[in-house]
């Protein structure tokens, strides 16, 4: 019952933490403690993953836990959770790619690194890219790529920010399998992140953290 | 008197797969025709070229160089990649064009779009392609889910070609969902109640999916006669295939198409010990797979896309655990069936260098991608053959200095005493045709051993 929750499921424990969460509804516990504990421990995944300690499969295993839990604690919560966030920032993979998986983890630590993360999906063109600056003001722009077309795309949508009038406003990262240096001076980025851990620095340097 | 095939030994095949490229027939059995005395000599230089190179046994001659691209033939000669798609003689002739332009030592022939019409007659739902899913001037990109789902372990470890028929085609392909009705072959064992099984066969929409498996045959069959005709012309032009075919690491083929990323990642630790079994189930299969296909095309060079065990997709142990065994396995049975995998290690291989040395010497080629391919030659020089890295970014927005520069600490460093074999990196489709041309030029000229 006392078992620490934090520690299991940041161990990815599955059984064990939510034999706890389940321990825990039963006993009347604030949901919200419990779902605070649940985010800290995945906290903690991702700096495990940042440390070299943990893989992705961790992090989209822990993922996963993360899901159950949040669909076990649901029906008893009152109202969504407010979480304090250091800042928000805007990802999506560029037009006419639609590879993910690096793009999902960036935005898993984006997440668990304290950002509110507004994923735009794959294949975004570049006004949905400006819509959603202006919608959220958001500070930082993740675009994300993995064919050569990217690097033209990637290109493309600065471009159109630059002509929204907002290229001043955020500070953009780019990345993706065979993103580099040099695609960042071709395509106009403030920076490119090899790893999702550049990525976390990266924004926490723009908008504090 | 010569040695039987099967009494000769994993050396042996190797050497005589080699001597049947060097003696090249054309499809009706006899010596093949070059076009020219000068492509004869080019074609037998460029073999024995890369049979030093991947025996590390001699220095070649000089560095061998290669282009492997996906789309960059193709968008280099004006089309965009649906015409590539869907006019195999345009495609053929685009392909052409690029090595006849840019004159590389050998390459993988013209099949990277593949027949547009076939996906389309079956439906196929694994793929994004162009006018499905993706623009026309894009490549097409894999629809990644779970095809397989998480309690089939056993129905695939059980009888994996059923599995195959029954549930994981008729999810990918459309026009073959009513396969999921076929009974399975082995229930076929005595007149009493044979026929029983049947039974489906005579059901409209059995014969339906089958009527799209006739119609999408024939487009194939097509698409592989506009193929074989290009290889042909490009051998007699001087210019050797490397390509016999393909296989894949176990682990891949559980991760990429059937149970996706994520699925995999979480049945590591879910269900370890169905994974691993199935990894075991499916590794005989991969090694024909590869052997199967050697044997059709006459060539032994076996190609293997590496996706899912590059740094940081797994941890070292899980590497060990889940990754390399049945990898190894597959490897080690092309090898001994005569075969030359040619692993792609995509992204970074670094922190398997040490693993992967442990391969027999002089048996493989491997291609290298965002390796540190310095530190590779000097953990796994001594073992296998490297290929690489000239990288997308570099061809596609750098300049022929750029190229040449990075090309001549390529072959000063990793090209010293041979085993290696100049390319880019990672399949590109975008690229400024004077940056592969200078990589290819620089190598001929910069790259003779002395």
């Amino acid at each position: 019952m006392a078992k620490d929750l934090v520690k299991i499921l940041a161990d990815l424990k599955e059984k064990e933490a939510l034999g706890i969460v389940e321990d825990r509804l039963s006993a009347g516990d604030d949901p919200l403690d419990i779902l605070d504990d649940a985010r800290r421990a995945v906290g903690i995944v991702g700096k495990r993953f940042a440390d070299g300690e943990y893989f992705i499969p961790d992090l989209v295993y822990s993922g996963e836990i993360l899901k159950t839990i949040t669909d076990m604690i649901k029906p008893n919560l009152a109202k969504a959770v407010e979480v304090k966030r250091l800042g928000k920032v805007v990802i999506g993979t560029v037009a006419g790619d639609i590879h993910d998986i690096g793009k999902d983890i960036v935005v898993f630590m984006l997440d668990v690194s304290g950002f509110e993360v507004f994923d735009l999906g794959i294949d975004v063109p570049a006004q949905k890219f400006i819509d959603k600056i202006k919608e959220t003001g958001s500070r930082v722009v993740g675009l994300s790529g993995f064919l050569t077309l990217a690097f033209h795309s990637m290109k493309d949508t600065i471009e159109a920010i630059k002509k929204a009038g907002l290229r001043n406003e955020v500070k953009i990262m780019i990345g993706g399998g065979q993103i580099d240096d040099q695609v960042k001076a071709f395509a106009g980025a403030d920076a490119y992140g090899k790893d999702a851990m550049e990525a976390v620095k990266l924004a926490k340097g723009w908008i504090g953290g | 008197m010569e040695k039987k095939w099967e009494q000769m030994s994993a050396d042996e095949k190797q050497e005589a797969q080699f001597q049947k490229l060097l003696s090249p027939k054309d499809p009706g059995g006899n010596d093949l025709k070059f076009q020219s005395p000068e492509a004869e000599v080019n074609y037998k230089a460029n073999i024995t070229r890369i049979k030093d190179a991947i025996q590390l046994k001699k220095t070649p001659d000089r560095v061998p160089v290669t282009i492997l691209p996906s789309m960059f033939p193709f968008i280099n000669a004006g089309m965009t990649i649906q015409e590539a798609m869907y006019d195999y003689d345009r495609c053929v002739a685009a392909f052409k064009k690029f090595i006849l332009d840019f004159k590389p030592d050998m390459h993988i022939g013209a099949a990277a779009p593949g027949p547009g019409k076939f996906y389309e007659i079956l439906d196929y739902k694994l793929y994004a392609w162009p006018g499905h899913g993706v623009a026309p001037t894009s490549s097409y990109q894999c629809l990644e889910g779970e095809y397989m789902k998480a309690e089939e372990y056993d129905l695939l470890i059980t009888d994996p070609s059923f599995y195959f028929r029954n549930f994981y085609l008729p999810r990918v392909f459309g026009a073959l969902e009513p396969w999921n009705m076929l009974a399975p072959l082995t229930g076929i064992l005595e007149m009493y109640g044979v026929a029983f099984n049947f039974i489906p066969y005579g059901l409209p929409p059995v014969q339906g999916a089958y009527k799209a498996l006739f119609e999408a045959g024939a487009e194939a069959l097509k698409w592989a006669m506009a193929m074989g005709g290009s290889a042909g012309e490009l051998k007699a032009l001087g210019f050797p295939d490397i390509l016999g075919g393909f296989t894949k690491a176990p682990f891949d083929t559980i991760g990429d198409t059937l149970r996706g990323i994520k699925g995999i990642m979480v049945d590591m630790y879910r269900r370890p010990d169905k994974l691993l079994k199935a990894l075991e189930a499916i590794t005989p299969i991969m090694i024909s797979l590869g052997l199967g296909a050697a044997q059709q095309t006459g060539n032994p060079l076996i190609f293997m896309p590496l996706h899912k065990g590059a740094d940081g997709f797994l941890s070292d142990e899980q590497f060990k655990t889940f990754y390399w065994p049945t990898l190894k396995k597959v490897i080690v049975g092309l090898i001994e069936g005569g075969c030359i995998p040619f692993p792609a290690a995509e992204g970074g291989y670094n922190t398997r260098l040490k693993v992967i040395r442990d391969l027999p010497k002089g048996k493989t080629l491997w291609m290298f991608d965002q390796t540190d391919i310095v530190k590779a030659k000097q953990i796994v020089g001594d073992t296998l053959c490297i290929l690489g890295n000239v990288s997308s970014a570099m061809l596609s927005l750098g300049t022929p200095q750029e190229v040449k520069d990075y090309c001549k600490k390529l072959i000063d460093t990793v090209g010293k005493g041979g085993g290696f074999i100049m390319s880019n990196g990672a399949f590109f489709d975008e690229a400024k045709p004077e940056n592969v041309k200078a990589m290819v030029d620089f190598t001929k000229e910069y790259g003779v051993y002395k």
